[in-house]
């Protein structure tokens, strides 16, 4: 079991902002990895805000997350143009790379693979995020490198 | 206030400022289609049905939402406007699995409704099931999510005028839908039972867990003998099941139908409402004397008593000791009546018809088994009984006027009043008073804690006494009143709680809809009850008084504390 107090600590560095919500869950987040039912029942107690109202907000937006997530997240564009630019042969590799469907995390816990909607960069179509980098004009064969090279440094720096 | 004057379809129309142009159109006899709004809450523009054309102005608008201004020429009937509502009603209906005729709606559905008033007879979109699956976890209340039109309706509620905020929106876009944090299931989070979603639900994706095969069976089964008793509130709405108007006093067929289903003795919970007054007024007394816990907080509500164990647990020493008259009536029957009828309780069977859904889980509690008996082995609500009547051909407005059955159907007026929010508090001050005074109380009618307000005050002039009282019905407003005590502002004596809107006439088993005309109609049916009973205080209720002679000895005696009294436990505001 985590400890929570670090919760207090961040709900306490936000006491004199207005609606600050979501900014304890991203803090709390960036602490815990996710916002699990023990985590915001906790913000909810020292918040003194409705557990239902926070856990819609944390289902509301993508970027948060009330289950573990892989080391590295995966964000594969699915909207219009990189789907014509061949986003879905460039997905069915990495899928087929990392065992896991949309919305699954890799056995090992290296990775979670998931979509999201347009970064804007479509001059660089097809595009997918890594983490907090960006990587625009793959081709199944480069997107798989990329997520290869991601394992390796993890296994070396391990 | 200032008036606005506005064209609705070339009709000129004025309404105080702040007036939705849905309520507005209402005047020049236009029903604008709504699904999302409810007159009990605030318009969230969810359903887009009533949207409207509202002349220099791009975009169309929800008229729920639109407030009615100087000048304005809203048009409701043009071709944008009609093919707009179309699609968004066929959008919601794509996503609804159109089994009408399993649903416990089917007959009282708003969808259907609105679909037939918008004309839809074919669906332009292929059907794509709703997130989430069905919670049967809770003892009171059944969530459907596929049937979940996303209204919000019943998180408001639960929000706003419950404040207890069991239910939230989960997830976003399409995969948007209604559930409890975590998907946990309503029996398994800080829900209070008191079904005030069920009676704001458009469809048919909140219900009471139903009780009626279990009452079906007790009736079938020779070996039983089976009791019913019928909650005050239940008199003044049932015949809105069988499409009587709202404020349709109907005790006596009630007891005739009821009788027709079976039952072998059709008996009151307004005795036990009489029995709770006597007790109760006598634990305020004493507590008054003796510098007990004070305020006191009335016991009667199982909702309220569920939010307090949830929400407020350091003010449970504030809580009368006193069951409720369902659970009084139950330890009654099996011990009292028993011994008179000569049937051994083992083979007695209690039957609630509650305006209530906490009642279902009031009468499984542990605590409710201090005979060596369940006191309540079923609990109908007001539309289950009423479903029991259809299904076997009874029309409730058709059938002869009946009486109760002596010795447990014997009640006063100050019983009957116990379903208006107020009537506790009034019916126990009609007793404490002469029990303080010794002297008669002319005008039993205290009109000073009547009314539909969320919050109100008294002080009661007990002939140099003077009772402070104060009355909340809203779980919101109870919680204000809690917020009170905490703080220590709170100089009361005596606090009614009612966890309904109203009080039970506006309980979560009551026909549905609700609103404050209906609730305020049903409110009056129970005064005239009142009005119409000779004997008008507890006291004087001669089958409470002979109860005290051969079988309880006086007011919070040892027995009575055995078998009429009880304690609540802490719980917390995230867990069952």
């Amino acid at each position: 079991m985590p400890d929570l107090n670090k919760i207090d600590k961040i709900i306490k560095s936000y006491e004199n902002t207005r609606t600050p919500l979501i900014y304890i869950l991203k803090d709390v987040q960036k602490e815990y990895g996710l916002l699990s039912d023990e985590i915001l029942t906790r913000v909810a107690k020292k918040t003194a805000i409705p557990l239902s109202e926070i856990y819609g907000v944390a289902t509301f937006y993508s970027l948060f997350t009330t289950t573990a997530k892989g080391k590295h997240i995966v964000r594969c564009c699915n909207n219009a143009p990189c789907h014509v630019k061949g986003s879905k042969e460039v997905l069915d590799h990495i899928k087929s790379y990392l065992g896991v469907e949309t919305g699954e995390t890799t056995a090992d816990g290296s990775f979670t693979l998931e979509f999201t909607s347009c970064l804007g960069l479509c001059a660089v179509a097809p595009v997918m995020m890594v983490d907090n980098e960006v990587y625009g004009n793959l081709t199944p064969e480069k997107a798989v490198a990329i997520l290869k090279d991601y394992k390796m440094k993890g296994t070396s720096n391990a | 206030m200032d008036n606005v004057t506005l064209t609705i379809d070339g009709r000129k129309v004025t309404v105080p400022a702040g007036t939705s142009v849905l309520d507005a159109a209402e005047q020049v006899q236009v029903n604008i289609p709504r699904l999302c709004h409810h007159p009990d809450l605030p318009p969230v523009s969810a359903c887009r049905l009533c949207v409207v054309e509202i002349k220099g102005d791009r975009l169309l608008r929800t008229a729920c939402s639109w407030k009615a201004s100087e000048g304005m020429e809203v048009t409701t009937n043009s071709k944008v406007v009609r093919e707009s509502r179309k699609i968004a009603m066929e959008l919601l209906l794509s996503r609804h699995p159109m089994r009408c005729t399993e649903c416990v709606r089917n007959g009282s559905c708003e969808l259907r409704a609105v679909a037939d008033q918008l004309g839809i007879r074919e669906i332009s979109f292929e059907y794509r099931e709703r997130k989430g699956s069905l919670d049967t976890s809770s003892l009171a209340v059944v969530r459907d999510p596929s049937k979940c039109i996303l209204c919000r309706r019943c998180v408001q509620t639960c929000t706003m005028v419950q404040s207890v905020s069991a239910l939230g929106m989960e997830s976003r876009g399409y995969d948007v839908w209604v559930d409890t944090p975590f998907g946990k299931g309503l029996g398994d989070v800080a829900c209070v039972a008191c079904g005030q979603c069920i009676d704001r639900c458009p469809v048919g994706a909140l219900y009471e867990n139903s009780h009626i095969q279990r009452v079906w069976d007790a009736l079938d089964n020779p070996n039983l003998h089976v009791v019913v008793q019928t909650a005050p509130a239940v008199r003044a709405a049932i015949g809105e099941e069988f499409g009587m108007p709202a404020g349709s006093l109907v005790t006596d067929k009630l007891v005739a139908g009821l009788r027709r289903l079976g039952f072998d003795k059709v008996f009151d919970t307004d005795f036990t409402a009489d029995l709770t007054i006597l007790e109760e007024g006598y634990e305020l007394l004493g507590r008054i004397k003796n510098g007990g816990t004070l305020p006191l907080l009335t016991s009667c509500s199982p909702g309220w008593i569920n939010f307090i164990e949830h929400f407020y647990p350091q003010l449970l020493p504030h809580v009368s000791s006193c069951k409720s008259p369902q659970q009084m009536f139950g330890a009654l029957a099996k011990t009292y009546y028993a011994e008179k009828s000569g049937v051994n309780p083992e083979n007695i069977y209690v039957v609630s018809i509650m305006p209530c859904t906490a009642k279902k889980y009031e009468s499984d509690r542990a605590e409710m088994s201090s005979s060596g008996f369940r006191d309540v082995d079923a609990v109908l609500t007001t539309r289950e009984a009423a479903t029991m009547m259809k299904q076997i051909g009874i029309n409730l407005p058709d059938l002869p006027n009946e009486d109760y059955d002596a010795p447990l159907g014997i009640s006063t007026g100050a019983a009957v009043i116990f379903g208006n929010t107020g009537g506790v508090m009034e019916a126990a001050l009609r007793t404490v008073y002469e029990v303080v005074t010794k002297k008669p109380l002319d005008n039993v009618e205290i009109k000073a804690v009547r009314g539909m307000e969320g919050v109100r005050e008294a002080e009661v002039d007990l002939d140099g006494l003077k009772v402070r009282a104060a009355v909340a019905n809203g779980l919101a407003n109870a919680r204000q009143l809690m917020e009170k005590i905490v703080a220590g502002e709170a100089n009361y004596h005596f606090i009614e709680i009612m966890a309904c809107p109203g009080g039970c006439i506006g309980g979560g088993g009551q026909p549905v809809p609700t609103s404050l005309e209906i609730r305020k109609k049903r409110a009056e049916a129970i005064y005239k009850a009142d009005r119409g009973i000779k004997i008008r205080k507890s006291h004087e209720n001669p089958a409470v008084q002979q109860l005290y002679k051969e079988f309880l000895g006086e007011p919070n005696s040892h027995k009575a504390h055995d078998l009429l009294h009880t304690h609540y436990k802490e719980k917390t505001p995230y867990t069952a």
